[in-house]
């Protein structure tokens, strides 16, 4: 018994393919089989389910690389179905959450609970990374390979910088024997000491201790030297600084095997987001200087960074309402990650597919996942959007269960009006 | 006959803000008014009767997070020589990391009904968080390395008085800047009111961007100190003395201490001031900390509880609501 879904009067949008076209889109047992202008004409669909698109786009559903679900071991703050709630009612059909879980993501039992609890779910797909270092010492590797086949998509110490070089030379070499992606987030510790926003005039002002620039810039810089002793691939997570983006610009162009990342904030934001102290806005990087932030829309623009992640960090108001040095960091971003992205297609920075491709087919090739693109066999992950209603972000809508995000009240253009998950629909504007 | 007496008899004023939480933002109209009233202080606190009633029924809440017996102290005679009930209230920062916020104490005194909160704690924005969730006025008595507005508006009458104005004297801050709530709030208040600021101190010891703060920066004590008209000395805490800020106390003392050969370069009537608690032999010569025909050290702690009852006064006058 098989089980047909038509999606009629959609404008297709494939950026995997450059596919912008009016047309209809058939689902058959969680895979599209056909899609296309000219299908169905002359003959009506036979399925049992019709859904008028009424010419909006369905697209691939977005795939989230850099998500924390807290959990094990935080569900106070947020929960594997509660980010899966956010997930489905941000577009995004597919997650890779970071390994810095209580207990951490360096055992394949816990990768294994991660996955029965998804399916348990029958939500949002949901992957994990495995951490480089056991219990994120930066010290011993992890079974990686085990890991890799138990289901982690790639290893990282998630929010803790990989220091030893050592370490990361073993590692990056080790990896490479399996072609396995290590994850850095580039931050040099010691020169990070005690700051808590970026450094420089506003920080100064606030009496607060910033954060140098050049604590990303040294770390990728110093990364990318060693990926050109041991090969393999290396991917360095949320760039935010102009120095960092142009060190992998050079590093691309000499043909090194790198990609890096940005999240939304460190394109629609800079450091005057901090404001009179808003923790909300209190990141890890930081938000930077509006010369930063211009750089990271040029990035993206000329295809140095390859990825938008929403870098997904919920906390609960006890961690956030705080004197701004005490507050933790992170920024909640799977609600927000389309609205935010589709700024950078409203701005003249990027076409819609392009735009789109940042967070659809790019970390699906990324991650060597099988989604992320509209074609014959692949799995049915769609999203359906308006990319220009406008709108304002209202943290009262959130289904997440942490509420930090610095877009509350921000003005934005573009919404979700359906996602589908293999076939399934997983949200529904509607409902 | 009764011995309680009025306030001072100053043009009726309404200072527009609920709160003093830093001098950044204040106009000079807001700042004279606040010294024109601390001047009338001065004279009531050289009284033998110095008590007056101008906060009778009032309570005022001294809620300090961090250590401070002199700016407490102040406070304390601030609001009692103006007829206020004064609680002192030290929270120690380990029995907040116990359980209860700082936001749950305030929430806690709120209840009482204080009219002026005074606050103090180690990290910057503190202060202003705290204002947010009380309906009190609130009074920054210093948060983290961010504003001390209290200490610059003492020294400025300080200076006042000794020179009759602000405007067009060369102040020389030296020290550690960056971490100097007091260098923050001097500095707003000073240039706010016209006169020239220089800061002196080793790069260590400044915050980045700082020359954006429209002073002029040096890293010589002799250069950064000629022509002079006030020496503002800061306090080092002794712990970054030792490590990445600077070598040591030795080398420090000798290149950025204040003795009379580097004060030679000022103007021959500049005089010294400092905020205290002073490190003698580490940021000042001993001996020239207590000449009283250079350093004005003992009125500025004379001129604090005088401004300390204006604030305290302004903003319970104030009617704005929270």
């Amino acid at each position: 018994m098989t089980k047909r879904t038509a999606y009629m009067n959609a404008r297709l949008l494939d950026p995997a393919n450059g596919l912008d076209q009016i047309g209809n889109l058939l689902v058959e047992d969680g895979k599209i089989v056909d899609l296309g202008p000219e299908i169905f004409i002359g003959s009506p669909p036979t399925a049992e389910q019709i859904i008028d698109c009424a010419g909006h786009c369905l697209s691939p559903g977005l795939f989230d690389i850099r998500v924390q679900v807290r959990e094990p071991g935080e569900e106070h703050k947020e929960s594997i179905a509660s980010a899966s709630q956010a997930a489905a009612a941000g577009g995004v059909t597919a997650m890779c959450c970071l390994p810095n879980t209580e207990p951490v993501i360096d055992d394949v039992s816990v990768i294994e609970f991660i996955a029965r609890r998804a399916r348990e779910m029958k939500s949002v797909k949901l992957f994990c990374y495995g951490t480089l270092t056991r219990r994120l010492e930066g010290r011993e590797l992890t079974e990686m390979a085990l890991l890799s086949e138990t289901g982690a998509l790639a290893f990282t110490d998630g929010i803790k910088t990989l220091r030893d070089p050592l370490v990361l030379r073993r590692a990056l070499s080790y990896a490479r024997t399996f072609d396995i992606l290590i994850v850095q987030h580039p931050e040099e510790e010691s020169l990070v000491d005690d700051g808590v926003m970026n450094e420089g005039e506003v920080a100064t002002r606030l009496g607060l201790a910033g954060i140098p620039s050049i604590a990303e810039v040294l770390i990728v810089e110093r990364d990318l030297r060693i990926l050109s002793l041991t090969g393999g691939r290396y991917h360095a997570a949320h760039l935010s600084t102009a120095a960092a983006i142009d060190a992998v610009r050079k590093a691309k162009h000499d043909g090194l095997n790198v990609t890096c990342d940005t999240a939304p904030h460190y394109f629609a934001l800079n450091e005057t987001a901090v404001g009179d102290y808003r923790t909300f806005a209190k990141v890890s990087p930081p938000l930077r200087s509006e010369a930063d932030r211009r750089a990271v829309v040029e990035g993206l623009a000329d295809g140095t960074i390859d990825v938008i992640a929403s870098d997904h960090a919920p906390h609960d108001e006890d961690s956030k309402r705080l004197p701004f040095a005490q507050a933790e960091f992170g920024i909640i971003g799977l609600e927000t990650l389309l609205p935010l992205t589709l700024e950078l297609y409203h701005n003249g920075d990027l076409s819609l597919l392009d735009a789109l491709a940042k967070i659809t087919s790019a970390p699906a090739d990324l991650l060597r996942r099988p989604f992320g693109r509209l074609q014959k066999g692949a799995p049915a992950d769609l999203l359906l959007f308006d990319p220009n209603k406008p709108r304002q972000i209202d943290e009262n809508t959130f289904r997440s269960k942490s509420k930090n995000s610095p877009f509350d009240k921000r003005p934005v253009q573009g919404c979700v009006i359906r996602t589908v998950v293999e076939g399934r629909t997983v949200y529904s504007v509607e409902a | 006959m009764t011995s309680v007496q009025s306030a001072p008899d100053i043009a009726p004023y309404r200072f527009p803000h609920r709160h003093l939480l830093g001098i950044e933002g204040l106009s000079p109209t807001e700042i004279t008014a606040i010294l024109d009233l601390a001047d009338a202080y001065v004279a009531q606190n050289r009284r033998p009767d110095k008590k007056s009633d101008v906060l009778r029924g009032r309570t005022i809440i001294n809620l300090f997070f961090e250590n401070s017996t002199r700016t407490q102290t102040s406070f304390e005679l601030a609001g009692k020589r103006l007829g206020g009930d004064v609680l002192n209230m030290a929270v120690s920062t380990s029995s907040i990391k116990k359980g209860e916020t700082m936001i749950d104490t305030a929430m806690t005194l709120n209840a009482m009904h204080p009219d002026v909160l005074v606050v103090r704690h180690p990290d910057a924005g503190a202060v202003q968080l705290l204002s947010e969730k009380v309906t009190s006025a609130v009074i920054n008595a210093g948060d983290g390395r961010h504003e001390h507005p209290t200490q610059a508006l003492l020294d400025a009458l300080t200076i006042l008085r000794r020179r009759g104005r602000l405007e067009n004297l060369t102040v020389a801050i030296c020290g550690d800047i960056m971490h100097s709530r007091v260098a923050r709030s001097n500095m707003h208040l000073l240039s706010t009111m016209g006169a020239r600021v220089r800061v002196v101190a080793p790069r260590t010891l400044l915050p980045a961007e700082i020359d954006r703060f429209g002073v002029e920066v040096y890293h010589d004590m002799r250069e950064g100190l000629t022509d002079c008209d006030i020496v503002m000395m800061l306090r080092l805490q002794t712990e970054r003395m030792r490590g990445t800020f600077v070598p040591s106390i030795r080398e420090y003392f000798h290149f950025f201490g204040l003795d009379r050969e580097k004060l030679s370069y000022a103007k021959d009537d500049a005089f010294v001031m400092h905020p205290g608690p002073m490190n003698r032999g580490v940021e000042i010569d001993s001996e020239l900390a207590d000449d009283i025909d250079r350093s004005v050290i003992r009125d500025q702690v004379e001129m604090g509880v005088a401004i300390r009852m204006a604030c305290l006064d302004i903003l319970t006058r104030s009617d704005i609501p929270n």
